[in-house]
């Protein structure tokens, strides 16, 4: 269970209020209007922005006070997500160890990671040889060697087109459904939402709401999310 | 607190920017306290500094007055060869001083290729020695920074204004006052000062272009309080005074430039419509002819002048060049520890102070670092055995300013795009540094080294303090051919020279950039 319980979270000016719990293991869309601090929601969980009161646990441990890189998360980003100097390989053991050589064992968890996402024997191109798929393939190959409880999607695949985007969300459904993550994916798409995420969780007017049934939120929007969805 | 999570320390680039504060302030306290302010300023004391800010406000009036046309006429032409010209407007930077010297003396000199036209007209021979050869010397060093940076303002002004006028039919008068004029009232008073600023401290060329009581420049009598009267504390009063005003003017520098002229994109090309008259195309044919062989010319000279000596050139002359290799990289390598935790720090927005502690090095002069070491070095070691780790040090000091503003930039983007996937892959500040920001700014090391390298290497300043009669660097023995009227010799160990510096800068700037990834 990831717990907010009553959270301030501010950016600049900007303030959001969060106190809600998402289940272990469910696949959260976050849904609302632009600027509405979807993304900052996520970057309070993955600890990239603190936040001014309350606390954030997780399975009832405290990590509000722990550095990005000591919570149970993995995140991508809307893009940065590979080091363009490091080949694909690299870029993936980066997520089982942050240094220098990796043990014959790891580098077989690598390729295993790599063929999983459908990379297979890619794993000496760099980025900038990759396709921009095959760049958020390896991304998700990293994500999962990491084996992070919380799986966080800021949007990683805003850049690709439908058909692929598509393909995309498949893939980590499956992913998380495979190692029991759970997922919380910022949307501006609601197909993504009905796509992979069984619950939403609405953030309008600096405030994150508990989460709910996605069909049912997107069916019958409150007023501010319907005047977004248009 | 989460939110300040950082993917490097600053301490490393703190410890760095203390160094170079205690070099050039601690030696500014060790000047200060010999200094004997009670004893006033004798009458050649005034002749320096009156002739210090003449020739500098002289060379920067007349390169900037040079540069408008030239850098008018590069920003609205478009031929063959223009980008190298650019680019050959960047190459003063790195030139040694002693070696644009030799090469001015052999156009402009008694014996030069200008005397033997005017003697052949039946006019007497050229005189170069005196403020008019100090300035002439600085202008060609000066003219093309100061062209640099007024086309810098000239290629911010959006295409479309370019486009507007043409759409709007304004005439040349028009194009003055609308377009042209405000570049020139955003470059120029930047560009006077910095030309400014850089003459001030002007040593190597008045050293050998100048000289006696009438043409002796502050940075000089420095030396010579030093070199022939060990007078300290007449040395650390000039100091003083130099301190004061290189300070004044660097901050003046600062407030009035933006551009440094480093800025990449100087050769895009631009479409204009204005200009088309004849009249004004033979103008700017003329400007451009002109700044092309006043540059090229000098370089010319000194190829020709220095090819035919490269074989029997003295044992002297290779082993300084010996010591000017090893000092420029131990230079090189000192800026790098210096610069590179610098600019990680900055890169991080802990940077106000340590900002601060790179541009000192514009404010200092190297002869006041240099008499300032000399006497704090003096009663613990023989300051003469350290005459190349403290040249390398110096150099380091200086170019670190021209270092910083090569890396921070990019220091600052690798920072901005990777920290937060560094920070949530839990990467130790040692794996940042050697995994992602050292990979990824290996471009920029290599042009910051190959400065570094080039302007060490080439340096005729602190090194003239302390050597003593069995060591020298290649500029300071050119310089001693020179006195021994060696000129066959010199102008060959000056070729030398050239072909060491640009090498340096060649091997390193490309060295960076080859297999680097963007």
């Amino acid at each position: 269970m990831l717990n907010f319980e009553a959270c301030t979270i501010t950016n600049g000016d900007f303030t959001l209020h969060a106190n809600l719990s998402i289940p272990r293991g469910a696949r959260v869309a976050v849904i609302g209007p632009s600027g509405s601090g979807k993304s900052t929601l996520l970057e309070a969980i993955a600890g990239f922005r603190g936040v001014t009161s309350g606390r954030i646990t997780w399975q009832g441990r405290d990590m509000t006070a722990l550095p990005p890189g000591k919570r149970p998360v993995a995140m991508l980003f809307q893009d940065g997500n590979l080091f363009a100097h490091l080949s694909a390989a690299q870029n993936v053991g980066l997520g089982l160890r942050p240094t220098s050589r990796l043990t014959p064992d790891e580098q077989e968890q690598v390729s295993a990671a790599l063929t999983r996402v459908g990379l297979e024997g890619m794993g000496t191109r760099k980025p900038a040889q990759l396709s921009g798929g095959q760049q958020s393939r390896v991304a998700l190959a990293r994500a999962l060697v990491q084996r992070r409880d919380l799986l966080l999607l800021d949007e990683p695949f805003a850049a690709l087109g439908p058909a692929l985007k598509a393909e995309m969300l498949d893939l980590v459904a499956e992913l998380v459904q495979e190692t029991g993550a759970t997922l919380l994916m910022v949307s501006h798409d609601p197909n993504d939402a009905r796509r992979i995420a069984d619950q939403a969780v609405l953030v309008a007017d600096n405030q994150a709401h508990d989460p709910v049934p996605t069909l049912e939120l997107l069916d019958n929007p409150p007023a501010a999310l319907r005047q977004y969805l248009g | 607190m989460a939110e300040r999570a950082q993917p490097l320390s600053a301490t490393p680039g703190r410890a760095a920017a203390f160094v170079v504060a205690a070099v050039i302030l601690g030696t500014l306290l060790a000047v200060a306290w010999r200094a004997e302010a009670g004893r006033g300023l004798g009458p050649s004391d005034w002749a320096a500094l009156r002739f210090t800010l003449v020739q500098a406000s002289l060379s920067a009036v007349l390169s900037v007055a040079l540069g408008i046309p030239v850098a008018r006429a590069l920003a609205r032409r478009r031929f063959p060869g223009r980008r190298a010209l650019i680019a050959l407007l960047g190459a003063p930077f790195i030139l040694p001083v002693i070696v644009a010297i030799l090469g001015l003396l052999q156009i402009f000199g008694r014996s030069g290729w200008l005397s033997h036209l005017t003697v052949s007209l039946g006019l007497p021979p050229v005189q170069i020695y005196g403020l008019h050869g100090v300035v002439l010397a600085h202008v060609f060093f000066n003219l093309p920074l100061a062209t640099r940076l007024i086309l810098q303002a000239w290629q911010e002004v959006p295409a479309e204004q370019f486009r507007l006028a043409a759409q709007l039919n304004l005439g040349p008068l028009a194009m003055i006052r609308l377009i042209e004029w405000p570049v020139l009232r955003r470059s120029c008073p930047g560009a006077l000062a910095v030309v400014f600023a850089i003459c001030l401290t002007s040593f190597a060329v008045a050293l050998t272009l100048g000289g006696g009581p009438r043409a002796t420049t502050l940075e000089l009598a420095i030396y010579q309080a030093f070199r022939f009267d060990f007078d300290l504390g007449r040395a650390a009063m000039l100091s003083g005074i130099q301190l004061l005003l290189t300070g004044c003017t660097a901050l003046l520098a600062l407030r009035l430039s933006r551009g440094d002229g480093f800025a990449s994109g100087l050769d895009r090309a631009l479409q204009r419509w204005d200009g088309k008259s004849t009249l004004a195309k033979g103008l700017d044919t003329f400007w451009i002819s002109l700044a092309a062989l006043f540059l090229l010319l000098p370089l010319l000279a000194i190829v020709l002048a220095g090819v035919g000596g490269l074989t029997t050139l003295p044992s002297s002359v290779a082993s300084a060049a010996l010591v000017s290799v090893a000092t420029a990289l131990g230079s090189t390598v000192i800026l790098l520890l210096l610069a590179l935790p610098m600019a990680a720090a900055v890169a991080l927005g802990r940077g106000g102070l340590i900002e601060l502690c790179g541009i000192l090095g514009l404010a200092a002069s190297p002869l006041v670092i240099g008499t300032g070491l000399f006497i704090l070095i003096r009663p613990v070691a023989d300051p003469f055995m350290l005459a190349l780790p403290v040249t390398a040090l110096v150099n380091a000091v200086m170019a670190l300013p021209f270092a910083l503003r090569i890396l921070v930039p990019q220091a600052r983007s690798v920072v901005a795009r990777y920290s937060r996937l560094a920070l949530s892959l839990d990467m130790s500040h040692r794996s940042f540094a050697t995994m992602v920001l050292l990979p990824r700014m290996r471009a920029q090391i290599g042009f910051a080294a190959g400065l570094a390298a080039a302007l060490s290497m080439g340096d005729l300043g602190v090194i003239a303090l302390f050597a003593d009669a069995e060591m020298a660097t290649l500029p300071l023995q050119i310089y001693r051919l020179m006195g021994a009227y060696r000129m066959q010799d010199a102008n060959a160990a000056a070729l030398l020279l050239l072909i060491l510096s640009m090498a340096a800068f060649w091997l390193l700037d490309r060295g960076g950039r080859r297999h680097a990834e963007l």
